[in-house]
């Protein structure tokens, strides 16, 4: 056990396992731009939906139940599935991580919205707003702090689950997983997990501070 | 002038919220619209500015149907206060007051300074402009709610309960900031409240509902106060509603004489003659020193605690010009209650 923790320490810190087309560098940089892609298309699909939804009230049960399904939904057999249907690409690996990413976005959002105080759009609409200007000068604003909630929870699931890129053949920090579970490599396995683990936790504290810091003359 | 012909309104399960209105508010002068909960008078006050359509009836605002303009249009030239102040809270209070004069298209600088006149207007201090409504009080938070409404200088202005959630002290101040501001700017106000006194203290012109949307009476206070239509505006006013007529009567015709001396009691002044208390050899006694404007119920009040029956009368400046008796009082005060009932 003490010989595997020491290896893995010189796996992550070597300068060879570092550099290189399969360096984790380059891994870790497929792996961030997965993500960061994957979310930016479901924020791209779960804002507008969540906001729609907040503004007008229709259609809460999507939201709502939209949260559950996200829930259940088998990431892996997602994958397999588009994979099978359209072939070999990036293709499946973005749908599986768009599809786990949406529902946390729109379902925040949502929540985000209706927990406007209902006084506060009165007096919006009252001082002569039209939707679109509450909208954006009230609601949106209001709800921002649980939005950015969303898109952060939706960033760090996407993190966690964008190992399944190697499991269809592509790059990103997956790739030590399979690899290593591949050529029974153990500190290749346990050396891909921490490094998603440690760039999850990072992004999340990191989101998490600037959410604190753009918020903090709010009460709640 | 606000106008209502024959205004219904129904509600989509069936309840009817205003039966038949018709009601004239007069320009430059505050109606005041009064009842239980479910009357119908905020669902009145919330017409006029479209918040609510009505399903039959029209409404006119200084001769124009409101329904025939642009409801956002309409509403940003009609001043809108509601009971929790509904500030936006991301925004600065001086963001906040600029709100109607930026959907007018004024450049920011030009409605910021427009926002920071008014803050002093309302009464608050120059630097409240840069706080978050949250750091505010709520009568400090009510100040600012009128004057965003105020903003854009509208003709008309709409207050839903506005002082409803502030303690008794903080809306006694807000409300004679009102009529104070009132005097000023002279505008239509259309003010809701469930507060008899209230209504009393700040009315021209009263309008009291019943449960049903139903319009009972609608007269100024003295009138309502000395004639009301049935038993249940009698109820509604309360059974003081003697005293409260006398809120509204001041006692600049009550005869005043020199202060007696040698008496078991003396009026004690100071240097400048201001009144400081009542005094007999053993002990002394708050006096409470009237103006002319002050009201008849006031000085009966001070009459009664007074030790020798009188009422110290000062001028603007607190000084003492004369007392007038327990008698003349109550007999001015019995005056008029009934010139009040008898007037036609």
């Amino acid at each position: 056990m003490y010989e595997l923790f020491k290896n893995l320490g010189k796996w992550l810190t070597s300068g060879a396992s570092w550099s290189g087309s399969d360096g984790i560098a380059h891994r870790l940089a497929e792996h961030l731009q997965y993500s960061l892609l994957a979310t930016l298309i479901a924020a791209a699909i779960g804002l507008p939906l969540g906001l729609l939804i907040g503004h007008t009230g229709r259609g809460a049960f999507v939201a709502i139940n939209l949260a559950s399904f996200g829930r259940a939904l088998p990431t892996v057999g997602l994958v397999v599935l588009v994979f099978l249907a359209g072939g070999l690409s990036m293709l499946p690996v973005y749908v599986a991580l768009v599809a786990l990413a949406v529902p946390a976005i729109v379902t925040n959002t949502y929540a985000g919205m209706t927990a406007v105080d209902p006084d506060v759009k009165d007096a919006a609409r009252g001082q002569g707003m039209r939707g679109h200007q509450v909208l954006f000068q009230v609601e949106l604003p209001l709800a921002l702090p649980l939005i950015m909630t969303g898109l952060r929870l939706a960033l760090i699931q996407v993190v966690a689950t964008a190992t399944i890129a190697a499991y269809v053949s592509f790059g990103g920090l997956g790739r030590y997983v399979f690899d290593g579970l591949a050529q029974r490599d153990l500190v290749q396995v346990l050396g891909g997990a921490v490094l998603v683990a440690v760039v999850a936790v990072v992004l999340d504290l990191a989101l998490s501070g600037l959410q604190r810091f753009l918020f903090r003359h709010r009460t709640a | 002038m606000i106008q209502f012909d024959a205004v219904h309104k129904r509600f989509p399960n069936g309840t009817t919220a205003v039966h038949d209105l018709s009601l004239e508010m007069p320009e430059g002068g505050v109606t005041v619209l009064v009842g239980s909960s479910g009357c119908g008078k905020t669902t009145t006050l919330r017409m006029i500015n479209r918040m609510i359509e009505p399903t039959s009836g029209t409404i006119r605002v200084g001769g124009k149907d409101v329904t025939r303009q642009d409801a956002a249009e309409l509403r940003r030239s009609i001043g809108y206060v509601i009971q929790q102040s509904g500030l936006f809270p991301h925004r600065t209070v001086l963001d906040n007051v600029a709100t109607v004069p930026l959907l007018l298209g004024w450049n920011r600088k030009k409605a910021r300074a427009r926002a920071a006149e008014l803050l002093e207007t309302v009464g608050l201090a120059a630097d409240a402009g840069k706080r978050y409504p949250h750091q505010l009080s709520g009568g400090q938070q009510q100040r600012v709610g009128v004057a965003r409404a105020l903003a854009a200088d509208p003709p008309v202005l709409l207050m839903d309960e506005p002082f409803g959630a502030v303690d008794p002290v903080v809306r006694t101040q807000l409300q004679d900031e009102l009529l104070r501001l009132q005097k000023e700017l002279s505008k239509t106000i259309v003010f809701v409240t469930h507060d008899v006194d209230e209504a009393v203290r700040l009315g021209d012109q009263i309008a009291i509902f019943r449960t049903g949307g139903h319009l009972v009476q609608c007269a100024t206070p003295a009138e309502l106060l000395a004639r009301p239509a049935d038993d249940f505006v009698a109820g509604f006013l309360g059974a003081e509603r003697g005293l409260k007529l006398l809120s509204l009567k001041t006692l600049a015709d009550v005869p005043q004489g020199p202060a007696p001396e040698g008496g078991t009691w003396t009026l004690v002044l100071d240097e400048r003659r201001r009144p400081r208390h009542w005094a007999s050899k053993e002990t002394e006694l708050p006096v409470r020193p009237l103006r002319d404007t002050d009201s008849l119920l006031s000085a009966l009040d001070e009459s009664l605690a007074s030790p020798t029956g009188l009422v110290a009368r000062v001028d603007a400046d607190g000084v003492l010009t004369g007392v007038s008796s327990r008698d003349d009082i109550h007999e001015h005060a019995g005056r008029a209650h009934t010139e009040a009932r008898v007037a036609a």
